[in-house]
């Protein structure tokens, strides 16, 4: 009883953020808002998913599979979207009104004058 | 169980979001940012339904799904860099 009330405020955070990640999906104005808000969730929603599936039913088959996907989701999530950030980027996705400054913006290359060295 | 079967619903009220900005996402970029998202509302539900249907043997499909969410965003973030727009 009291492993499936622990692991279901468990699960149920996950969701909530899961669902607040959909709500940014559908809402913020620019693909690297967007990046953000799922980053968050396929985080810290997986995971609080995940381990509350583990507390309502532990068992070596959940337990075994379970941790190893916790751990490779921690890894695995920042550098794929920070590839998917980088790929934005260099495809020219465009930036909300809202942006300040680009960090990542070059400027185009200017000719020299004169004879080549 | 029957509040699984709530949180089942919410996860397929994030799957209809996931789907409408794949279908109309300004660039390619927020289409991938849309897989991803979906591949986690994929493992999450699949997370759930091993509670769900009482089946523990399920949960290789998280691990499965884990390894190929990250090894899709990698790919696809490779064929847009090299291809503008």
């Amino acid at each position: 009883m009291w492993s499936d009330l622990i692991g279901g405020v468990f699960a149920t955070t996950g969701i909530a953020l899961i669902a607040i990640a959909g709500l940014g999906l559908l809402r913020l104005p620019d693909t690297y808002n967007r990046i953000n808000a799922v980053t968050k969730a396929a985080t810290l929603g997986v995971i609080g998913v995940l381990i509350g599936v583990m507390i309502i039913k532990p068992s070596v088959t959940s337990i075994g599979l379970l941790a190893p996907a916790i751990i490779l989701q921690l890894l695995t999530t920042p550098f794929g979207s920070y590839a998917v950030g980088r790929a934005a980027h260099r495809s020219s996705s465009p930036l909300a009104p809202i942006t300040h400054h680009d960090e990542l913006h070059r400027p185009p290359p200017a000719y020299r004058a004169g004879p080549p060295p | 169980m029957t509040w699984i079967d709530g949180l089942l619903i919410a996860l397929g009220a994030v799957m209809a979001v996931v789907v409408g900005r794949l279908l109309t996402g300004p660039t390619n970029a927020d289409r991938v940012v849309a897989l991803d998202l979906g591949f986690v509302v994929f493992i999450a539900a699949t997370a759930l339904l091993s509670v769900r249907l009482d089946v523990a043997a399920i949960d290789i499909l998280v691990l499965a799904a884990t390894l190929l969410g990250f090894l899709t965003t990698i790919a696809v973030s490779h064929l847009l860099e090299r291809r503008p727009r």
